[in-house]
């Protein structure tokens, strides 16, 4: 895959049309679910992340990505909407700015970004590809930057090999995220003691779901310590949620049926009531707010007033009715998923 | 039924139960907790049944114990590694029973 789904014009892309494939496989609604759980209808706990996509370019084209990004992709957030959002997060209170994409490297005014937010004292946290530090030179110096700024970074690994990374991130992704991950290491990042945070993602390279987060973490640590002499903090184990190119996927490779049956014989509801919508607020590149970025790419608005930046109204927000649908189930089987791992 | 093998039919697994409950519940009792996390982590035990169900060639343990090892974290070559520990043990005991043979080839010999 090098082009992006709207680059090949491809009906997925029609948020109606995913909606409407979620909803006709005949399985058990996820409100219906929820409900059970006595978690309905879903409402947010408190505003504790504040994860803004600041643009759908991507130097990569990966066969699972929600967010259909790519280098054909030209949505990107003006320096005029992320003064927005350094407003509204300093009227919501969140104590974690989630810097997401697309490689929201490639944004230009991502540095001045970084530059501001450092500033409102938050912890910030950058969702770095890795392969981005090294495609070209003028981002080779990314790890001193985030270092300078004490960013945490969070990458995704899909394997300790590059059969598996490659097939789900493009050929020869893997041997280049090692070289980023050396250029990481050597300022520090996943060191221990540094204070430098580099935490690692994977998430299945298939229609499977993801192993235990503690056992894989361990192997993960073995294998790049022995293999490449890397280290790392964290891993978090992710599940791949049925949107865009990774449902995509799911409906070419004839797995769609089983994976969603998969998702729903795992719901776990401890993992339910901990989603991570109930604490999030996700902001597109054009200043919407969003329940989380898997609603944005389903362009499912929040649920009250305050859908833009340019109205933010905190308490609003934090009275809203989560909009959910049959992706959830992505979120709630097994031991659960969010951008920080697991959840149950 | 047109096939032997249905994929079908392993998610009716626990309808065996159906025609004799008590040894049905004991067994997935007893199944359940076998593949419990223990002295073996629920990992080694997946790489186990893997090879285990290549050996005795049941078609639905090879899909099901496939997709536990993925589920696991195991990649292609792991899984792989399992299969030729199964196809070993088989050559090898097909083979060791040579010398069986060659007892009695040598017996019956001048
Ligand atoms: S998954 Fe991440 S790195 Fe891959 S195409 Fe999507 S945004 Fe880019
Ligand atoms: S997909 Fe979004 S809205 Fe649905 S449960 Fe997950 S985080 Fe919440």
């Amino acid at each position: 895959m090098t082009k992006s789904l709207k680059a090949l014009g491809h009906e997925l892309t029609e948020s109606e049309k995913q909606l409407k494939l979620l909803t006709q496989a005949g399985l058990t609604p996820f409100h219906q679910k929820l409900d059970d759980s006595g978690l309905f209808p879903l409402q947010p706990t408190q505003m504790d992340i504040f994860q803004i996509n600041v643009g759908k370019m991507c130097n990569q084209v990966c066969k699972h990505c929600h967010v259909d990004a790519g280098p054909d992709r030209k949505e990107i957030m003006t320096r005029e909407t992320m003064s927005l959002c350094l407003e509204a997060i300093q009227k919501s209170g969140a104590h974690t700015v989630d810097l997401t994409g697309g490689a929201p490297e490639m944004n230009p005014d991502f540095r001045w970004f970084v530059e501001e937010l450092s500033l409102l004292g938050k912890k910030i946290i950058v969702r770095c590809n890795l392969t981005i530090i090294v495609a070209n030179k003028k981002y080779h110096d990314l790890p001193e930057f985030f270092k300078k700024h004490q960013i945490e970074v969070v990458s995704s690994l899909p394997y300790f090999s590059a059969v598996k990374t490659d097939s789900q991130r493009g050929e020869g992704v893997f041997e280049r995220s090692i070289r980023a991950l050396k250029m990481l290491n050597e300022v520090g990042y996943g060191v221990a003691n540094s204070g430098l945070i580099l935490n690692l993602v994977y998430n299945p390279s298939g229609a499977f779901l993801p192993p235990s987060q503690e056992e894989l973490e361990l192997e993960f640590k073995r294998k790049l310590k022995d293999r490449y002499d890397i280290v790392f903090n964290q891993l978090f184990a992710i599940t791949n949620l049925p949107v865009s190119r990774y449902l995509h996927y799911l409906v070419n490779s004839g797995n769609y049926e089983g994976y969603m049956e998969k998702l729903v014989e795992a719901y776990n509801p401890m993992a339910a009531a901990n989603v991570m919508c109930r604490n999030t607020i996700s902001v597109s590149w054009d200043g919407y707010l969003y329940d989380c970025d898997f609603n944005q790419m389903l362009d499912l608005k929040v649920a009250c007033k305050s859908t833009h930046l340019s109205d933010f109204n905190n308490e609003d927000l934090l009275n809203r009715n989560i909009i959910i649908n049959q992706h959830c189930y992505g979120c709630t089987a097994g031991a659960g998923s969010s951008c920080g791992g697991t959840t149950a | 039924m047109k096939t032997y093998y249905d994929p079908e039919d392993l998610k009716k697994f626990g309808k065996i139960s159906e025609f004799q409950p008590e040894l049905g519940k004991k067994f997935f009792d007893y199944y359940g907790h076998v593949f419990k996390e223990g002295a073996l982590t629920a990992r080694e035990k997946a790489l186990i049944a893997v090879a285990v169900a290549h050996a005795v060639q049941c078609p639905y343990c090879i899909d099901a114990y496939t997709v536990d090892c993925m589920e696991k974290g195991c990649d292609e070559e792991q899984i792989m590694e399992s299969v030729h520990v199964a196809a070993a043990i088989r050559g090898g005991a097909s083979l060791v029973h040579g010398v069986q043979m060659m007892n009695k080839y040598k017996e019956l010999s001048m």
